[in-house]
């Protein structure tokens, strides 16, 4: 019996309802016998050994179906290997010998699946990495340069009435980075006043010089505070939309229309979303350095034995203008550091809803980052200028 | 049971808010049958579709799936029902952080206890049918308009529905891909058996697969004709459907 094929021990009662198979006639012409219930949901569908038919080349192989029960893609899986089996092996499928659905859907399938793509991960060295962020890092400081650039060209030309910035988008991006965000900006430097206030009362009352808590809050949100956390604070909630609207834009393949029609990007979009910043920034900070000192003045003055007039009069005789225009010049650029980046980030997002979280995340993290960092180089400027 | 009713709507009406899109739809899709859902654009064809897989519950009338009325029970008996409903979507709508393959295995982790392996295999199996295998570890974005379809139809199939609803299957295809499309929901339909409700306005396509079909009108927001694609071509009187079926140009140019 060289040229039978071996058949699996044989069980099959017609309640068994398990899917089994198994081979059966000459090696030329084998027949598989199909029963029981094959659902793919249930979980037990066999697989077909890789090595279940024997070479044979002009071997042809046929169905038995008739003890078959129920069947769903589960079976066509299985007949699947069987194909790419029997492919292998040399072996011809009798198609017609299987019911018309499995036959259908059997023949969708190829013999031969192409290989899947794979990402190429190719392994960099770590100084590889270092070398690639490096230059990625600095070609991101030149592109933010150039579109910083370009824009301040889009601002000169729509200021001489060459270029075309739409009034309209200007307004609308400046009410939603000033008017709308007034009530956020009132509270977070409330509390920032409030808490300077707070602290400094506690120490400067064991020396009995309460009254310089009018100095401290004035000097501190005159100087840093104001300017730092109202900028914080529009990286967050401007930064972030301006960079989830242009991602979004992105996806819907509205630059690429915008592109198409010759409307710079540097004019159309990033110019308003960043002068509408430059121009509110400075009224925040005037804002918040008011609000800030208003907070401290409460807690003062319920703390403190000081009167509302004396912690006026410490507050105004605490700083000179110099120190104003200092806080201003850095709530400029800091409103502009946010549009630019913001922007750039938009435009440099993918195409997908998660390129768009990505964006929106990467502008705050980076505003933040860079409000701070761009603070601390002030603080270095300030001190070597000694103002 | 050739003629047993899979879905069934009665005197829906819908509306987004006060703005009604269609009235007085009533229909019947036969098991197994390819049934068109027609009309010019802005009609409420999608919106129909939209009601039927559950997104939109109309202001108005029944709507039974099987013998069970979808919108009468509660949300958990909804999710159940639409278990049994397969959609492929315009763009495809794939899930952009996931593979492909990833994209077709979410509702069979979800939904089945099927081990790692098995659910792979399925997978395979289901991008086997529409000859996307290749694709399996690719993202939605670095895919083709037509893959991305063509991997959304193999999302719908993964639970093995027995009713597939497409919304406009060929729009934006090469004629080509989008007559192998219609063989492969062909194909699909007679090998698992499937009821497929489509929504499109590819004639060649429609006059091609469906068997059964309803026409909307946007004037009166009324369906104004039942019936095959074809039989309509050839029989249906009514103006608008001649104009529709034929390419021509609408009369009273006011569509």
């Amino acid at each position: 019996m060289t040229d039978q094929i071996e058949t699996e021990p044989q069980a099959a009662q017609p309640a068994d309802r398990t899917p089994r198979w198994y081979l059966q006639g000459e090696q030329t012409a084998p027949v598989m016998v199909l029963s029981g219930i094959w659902k793919a949901r249930a979980g037990n569908i066999p697989v077909f050994p890789k090595d279940g038919l024997k070479k044979a080349p002009g071997a042809h192989l046929s169905f038995q179906t008739s003890d078959l029960q129920v069947w769903d893609t589960g079976l066509v899986a299985f007949l699947w290997d069987l194909k790419r089996v029997a492919h292998d092996a040399g072996v011809s499928l009798d198609m017609r010998t299987l019911p018309g659905p499995m036959r259908q859907l059997l023949e969708l399938l190829p013999e031969v699946p192409d290989e899947p793509v794979h990402h190429k991960t190719a392994r960099t060295s770590f100084l590889e990495t270092v070398g690639n962020h490096a230059v990625a890092s600095m070609t991101e400081v030149g592109v933010v340069s150039e579109l910083g650039a370009l824009t301040a060209k889009g601002a000169v030309l729509t200021l001489l009435g060459r270029s075309r910035m739409r009034m309209v988008d200007l307004l609308a991006n400046t009410a939603d980075a000033g008017p709308y965000a007034l009530l956020i900006v009132g509270i977070v430097n409330f509390l920032i006043g409030a808490i300077l206030a707070f602290v400094g009362a506690v120490e400067l009352q064991k020396f009995a010089a309460g009254i310089y808590v009018a100095s401290l809050v004035g000097i501190a949100m005159v100087r840093e505070m104001a300017a730092v956390m109202t900028a914080i604070i529009m990286a967050g909630r401007t930064g972030g939309a301006y960079a989830a609207r242009i991602s979004t834009m992105q996806g819907n393949e509205e630059i690429d229309a915008l592109n198409v029609f010759g409307i710079p990007t540097s004019t159309y979009l990033i110019l308003p979303a960043v002068l509408s910043l430059i121009i509110t920034m400075p009224f925040l900070y005037l804002y918040g350095c008011l609000i800030g000192m208003l907070g401290g003045f409460v807690v003062a003055i319920s703390m403190l034995d000081i009167t509302a007039a004396g912690y006026f009069h410490q507050t105004i005789t605490a700083f000179h203008i110099g120190q104003f225009i200092f806080g201003f010049t850095k709530s400029l650029v800091f409103g502009a550091f946010i549009g630019l980046t913001s922007c750039r980030i938009g435009l440099k997002a993918g195409r997908s809803a998660a390129d768009v979280g990505i964006a929106a995340t990467r502008a705050v993290v980076v505003g933040i980052v860079g409000v701070i960092a761009i603070d601390a180089i002030f603080a270095v400027i300030a001190d070597v200028l000694g103002i | 049971m050739p003629d047993q009713t899979v879905l069934s709507l009665r005197d829906v009406t819908l509306s987004f808010g006060p703005k009604v899109i269609q009235k007085n739809i009533s229909l019947d899709v036969r098991k197994g049958s390819i049934f068109a859902v027609m009309g010019g654009s802005g009609c409420g064809k999608s919106t129909l579709l939209k009601s039927m897989i559950g997104l939109l519950r109309p202001s108005a009338g029944e709507y039974h799936v099987g013998d069970e009325n979808y919108w009468a029970g509660s949300e958990a008996h909804r999710t159940d029902l639409n278990h049994r409903f397969g959609v492929l979507f315009q763009s495809g709508a794939l899930w952009s952080s996931m593979t492909v393959g990833e994209n077709i295995a979410l509702p069979l982790q979800m939904f089945t206890d099927l081990k790692p392996d098995v659910i792979r295999r399925l997978v395979e199996l289901k991008l086997g049918f529409v000859g996307m295998l290749q694709a399996i570890d690719l993202y939605p974005s670095e895919i083709s308009g037509g893959m991305r379809k063509r991997a959304g139809l193999a999302r719908a199939l993964a639970l093995d529905p027995d009713i597939l609803f497409f919304d406009e299957p060929s729009a934006g295809l090469d004629p080509i891909t989008s007559a192998r499309l219609d063989d492969l929901i062909l194909n699909l339909r007679d090998g698992l058996g499937a009821t497929i409700v489509i929504v499109s306005h590819e004639l060649p396509s429609l006059f091609h697969i469906a068997d059964d079909g309803i026409f909307l009108d946007a004037r009166t927001k009324t369906p104004i004709a039942h019936g095959s694609p074809r039989s309509l071509r050839d029989n249906c009187t009514d103006p608008q459907v001649h104009a529709f079926m034929h390419r021509e140009r609408d009369e009273e140019g006011n569509t």
